[in-house]
């Protein structure tokens, strides 16, 4: 027989934690759900837009009648769970409904907070948590003209915007002297007073309320320096408690809310207990997106998988009042020990505000042009040092300028829906709407998982986050304090670079073992990358794992659209002879490759090579001399150079001497990412040395060295290094900074955010002023060459890795 | 015993491909045909299996990407496959044809006739 699982509140996380368990155990349980209200399970967050008439109930159902009948789970509707009897594991009800369990999860939500004033008990007295709430407040909005809503916090906002809407006049009584005054700072809150006293709400700020005054329903509230205000409506909005009550009088361990250890456990580990009801480490959750992660982790252990750990979220807010744009997050008044850069611009209703603990974002508030709230958010979780665009933050990722964005939502807002919104994988407005729709999604995350926008470069991500706004309602980003490199551990890449040396692992599955990794050999995600750490930390020793690299570094070559290949050999420092230009002509002739390019890499490139045809190829290259171009790998690209003093009427320095020396020495390196040289003979700077990983900038007196360039999706000049006298020390300085850059940044992180992550001073500190530390640096730069430069194509056009390029069988 | 039970398999329409060794671990050859190629898998622990060599999302040679647990990953864009099923790991949609195989003291038997149900042929 099955196991009995009783859910006590129909509501968002416990209906979640049931979505979730169903997708990893189907058939574990009889589920049986008690929901006090009389309604299916629905999306508490859209009461507003239904309040303000923008949605209808039925819009708002998440998961509907056939639901809970399609996996076989009792409902109980409109029924409260009053007794919880842990002795003989039964709930019951004021009816005498009784459910048995054998595991408990508890989901109750939270009660708003009446404050205990004289006339609270009136008709018309009302607060906004659920849809009895919104009906009541529509029915006196028909009825009545004077609304006054006591709190100016989030919900309090939301509900005078919906009253206004439906023709009430409308009061706002806040306490606080700043409206919204757990998530904007007195700036951003006057703004936002003034936009919404525009659309004819009035506020009393510092404003006490002493009474509620009348006879059968409410008509005024007087506050506590007697002013009165007319009210035919009051809505309550200040502040909410968890639920306790049932958790408490059963004998369960509760604090302010009932009190969960990482597993969603409470103290009587058969019952466990999810969303606003929750106390974890001491932190209650107001926002669905850290709920939505613990229902993820108990469905987990509910599911006997027994892995997941909850450990906290960090949230950010955003107000879902139409046409005002507001974000906040993390801590925004800062104190002695931090900065704060601001930008105001009172005239377009702009204002951003950014508070800094020494380099490193501590939290945020925007009014007005809210786009890169998510940017933000991203770099204070991944604690990035901003030094390097400090002065630039405020204007935003696109580096656009203030006044770039406009209205984003009402932009996305107007778009059609055939759009594109992600312009890396081909999404469009249209198709993400209707997974938003259909799946049920919340979450950025969510959408990257199902529609791809925004999983690869990122920079549609305020347009993803608008459209999750506009459709689903409100704000969900959040995120797990501790990144993980994948789904398959819990370990993030510091922690797992630390543990391969510390713990002397050497080897993929050694790794897996050690660290227990969830899954039986990794994923494409992790395995290149161990494969990448172990044979950084341990060079001559470490067997490189074939199988755990991406196709295009296992063939040595780049698989294209059609399954075919490419195939760029080194040029050294772009210079090349008639002979080489003889060979390369008569070898793509002999094997009539289709296409012949020149790259941007000052190579040449022969494209749409068979596999099986790749190690001839490759024999008649390495005999008229040529080496893998590594094109291909995550690996020392070019080193683009241009004439210099040899030629050049302006050039300082031998130029292409010192990029073929460059290249001499550090091809067939393994990186993080793909890493580009260039090296150009005076500050006009025809090779482009400035958008490189490292780039060298000749001058009369020496070499100026530059790193943390790109020239790719997101273009970023280089950091200015330091200035050295001879080419010698040019190359130390490279090998060093190499060096320093493989054994510490992240697998597919390129030079350029890995600097942005751990600062410019660092870098410095290690390669430049460091004397010794940067000999040392170079030395195990040059020690793992050793076993790096033997060409890959050489070995393999005899005989090595045959199986590789040739069909197992061919039929008929 | 053993010449009666190929003589059995290859009635059945199966060809021989291949040995277990001839596949590395946590990867994939090809068996080139005139319908076009098949992609034959062995996992880590030693099961084989075979698909179109075609992913589901735009055509790209699954024989050539990273075999995970009982999954690929296609080179061309990272969608994921399961190689029992055929089927696009959720939340993508589609699905590779699969061809029966079947071990038989370490030669690898192929049938060339894909099982019903995936129009991915
Ligand atoms: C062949 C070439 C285009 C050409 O015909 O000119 C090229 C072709 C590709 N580039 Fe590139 N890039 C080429 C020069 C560049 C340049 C220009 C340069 O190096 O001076 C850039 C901008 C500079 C830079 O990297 O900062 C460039 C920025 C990219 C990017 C974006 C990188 C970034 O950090 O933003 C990618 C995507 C990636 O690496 O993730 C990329 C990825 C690719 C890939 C590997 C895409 C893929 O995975 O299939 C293409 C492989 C084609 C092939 O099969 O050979 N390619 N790519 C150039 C080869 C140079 C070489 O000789 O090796
Ligand atoms: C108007 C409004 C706007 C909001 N906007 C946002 C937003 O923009 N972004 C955001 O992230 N969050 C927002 N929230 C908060 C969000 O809705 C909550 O955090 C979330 O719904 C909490 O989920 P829960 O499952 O813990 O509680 P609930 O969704 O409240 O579910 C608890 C359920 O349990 C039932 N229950 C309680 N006790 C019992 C019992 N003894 N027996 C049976 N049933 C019981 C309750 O009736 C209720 O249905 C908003 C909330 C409101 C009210
Ligand atoms: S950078 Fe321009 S000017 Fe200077 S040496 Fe090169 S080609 Fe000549
Ligand atoms: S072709 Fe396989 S993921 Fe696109």
């Amino acid at each position: 027989m099955k196991e009995q699982l009783v859910v006590v509140g129909n509501g968002m996380a416990g209906m979640r934690a049931v979505e979730e368990l169903l997708k990893l155990a189907p058939d574990k349980y009889a589920i049986t759900v008690f929901g006090a209200e009389p309604h299916v399970n629905y999306n508490r967050i859209l009461l507003s837009p239904v309040l303000a008439g923008e949605k209808q109930p039925d819009d708002i159902v998440l998961n509907g009648a056939a639901w809970y009948a399609e996996h076989g789970i009792t409902l109980h509707k409109g029924k409260k769970v009053e007794r919880l009897d842990r002795r003989t594991r039964t709930v019951n009800t004021a009816d005498g409904t009784q459910a048995h369990y054998d595991r408990l999860l508890l989901a109750t939500g939270s009660d708003p907070f009446i404050l205990p004033v004289p006339g609270k008990n009136l008709a018309g007295v009302v607060t906004f948590r659920d849809l009895a709430d919104v009906d009541a407040m529509l029915a006196s909005a028909k009825q009545f003209r004077h609304a006054v809503v006591i709190g100016g916090g989030l919900l309090g906002l939301e509900a005078a915007n919906g009253l206004l809407k439906q023709g009430m006049k409308v009061t706002v009584i806040h306490l606080g002297a700043v409206l919204m005054d757990r998530q904007l700072d007195r700036s951003a809150g006057r703004m936002l007073k003034k936009a919404l006293e525009a659309r004819g709400i009035r506020f009393l700020l510092e404003a006490k309320t002493a009474e509620l005054i009348g006879k059968q329903r409410v008509q005024s509230v007087r506050l506590a320096d007697g002013t009165e205000v007319t009210a035919d409506l009051v809505v309550m909005a200040v502040g909410i408690r968890p639920n306790v009550a049932l958790a408490q009088s059963a004998g369960i361990h509760c604090d302010k809310g009932i009190v969960v250890s990482d597993t969603m456990q409470t103290y009587d580990p058969r019952v466990y207990a999810v969303g606003e009801c929750v106390q974890h480490r001491g932190q209650t959750y107001g926002l669905v997106a850290p709920l939505f992660e613990q229902a993820k982790v108990c469905a987990n252990h509910l599911a006997e998988l027994g892995y997941a750990r909850y450990e906290g979220s960090v949230t950010s807010t955003k107000l879902k009042v139409t046409g005002i744009d507001l974000f906040s997050a993390g801590d925004f008044t800062g104190d002695d020990s931090t900065d704060e850069i601001v930008l105001q611009d009172a005239a377009r209703g702009v204002y951003k505000k950014v508070v800094l603990d020494g380099n490193r974002i501590r939290g945020a508030v925007m009014y007005g042009d809210t786009l890169d709230g998510a940017w933000y958010f991203q770099l204070m979780r991944d604690a990035t040092d901003v030094a390097g665009f400090r002065e630039r933050l405020l204007f935003g990722q696109a580096h656009l300028g203030d006044a770039g964005h406009g209205d984003i939502k009402t932009r996305v807002a107007s778009m059609p829906d055939d759009a594109e919104i992600c312009g890396c994988n081909g999404v469009c407005k249209g198709a993400i709407v209707k997974a938003i729709g259909e799946k049920k999604l919340f979450t950025l995350d969510e959408v990257r998982a199902h529609t791809k926008a925004s999983s690869s470069c990122g920079s549609c991500t305020g347009l993803v986050e608008a459209l999750l706004a506009t459709t689903a309602g409100g704000d969900y980003s959040t995120a797990t304090k501790k990144k993980p490199i994948c789904p398959c551990t819990d370990h993030s890449h510091d922690e797992l670079r630390t543990a391969i040396r510390a713990q002397s692992l050497k080897s993929i599955p050694a790794v897996m073992q050690q660290l227990q990794w969830k899954t039986p050999n990794g994923c494409a995600k992790c395995r290149p990358a161990l494969n990448f750490y172990l044979l950084t930390a341990w060079p001559g020793e470490y067997v490189d794992d074939n199988q755990s690299r991406f196709i295009n570094e296992r063939a040595h070559a780049n698989i294209q659209k059609d399954g075919t290949y490419s195939v760029v050999p080194r040029i050294w420092g772009g210079e090349t002879t008639p002979q080489e230009l003889r060979a390369l002509a008569e070898i793509a002739e002999k094997y009539a490759v289709p296409t012949v390019h020149i790259t941007g890499g000052q190579r040449i490139d022969f494209l749409g090579v068979k596999k099986e045809t790749l190690p001839r190829i490759w024999g008649d290259l390495s005999q008229a001399g040529f080496v893998s171009g590594h094109a291909y790998g995550k690996a020392i690209r070019t080193v683009k150079t241009c004439v210099g003093s040899q030629w050049c009427r302006f050039g300082t320095q031998d130029s292409t001497a010192l990029g073929i020396q460059l290249e001499k020495m550090a091809w067939g390196s393994w990186t993080p990412h793909k890493f580009k040289l260039g090296v150009s003979g005076c500050p006009r700077n025809c090779a482009e040395a400035t958008i490189k990983d490292f780039g060298v900038v000749c001058v009369d007196s020496g070499y100026e060295l530059h790193v943390g360039g790109n020239g790719g999706v997101k273009v970023r000049v280089t950091d200015f290094l330091c200035r050295v006298k001879t080419p010698e020390e040019a190359l130390e300085y490279c090998a060093a900074f190499l060096q320093l850059y493989r054994e510490e940044a992240h697998y597919l992180e390129r030079t350029a955010p890995w600097i942005e992550r751990v600062g410019l001073a660092y870098v410095k500190q290690r390669v430049v002023e460091d004397g010794a530390g940067r000999k040392e640096l170079a030395e195990r730069f040059h020690y793992s060459q050793k076993f790096a430069q033997d060409d890959p194509w050489a070995a393999r056009a005899q005989g090595a890795e045959r199986h590789e390029f040739t069909p197992l069988k061919r039929v008929g | 015993m053993q010449v009666a039970g190929k003589a059995k398999t290859l009635a059945a329409g199966w060809i021989e491909v291949g040995t277990l060794e001839d596949i590395p671990r946590l990867g994939a050859r090809v068996v080139q045909t005139p319908d076009g190629d098949i992609a034959v898998f062995r996992t880590a622990d030693d099961q084989v299996f075979a698909l179109r060599d075609r992913c589901p999302h735009k055509g790209g040679p699954l024989s050539q990407g990273i075999v995970h647990g009982t999954r690929v990953a296609c080179p061309l864009h990272d969608w994921k496959v399961h190689l029992d099923s055929g089927l696009a790991v959720e939340p993508d949609e589609g699905c590779a044809a699969r061809f029966p195989v079947r071990i038989e003291g370490g030669t690898i038997y192929l049938s060339l006739a894909p099982e019903e149900g995936c129009p991915n042929k």
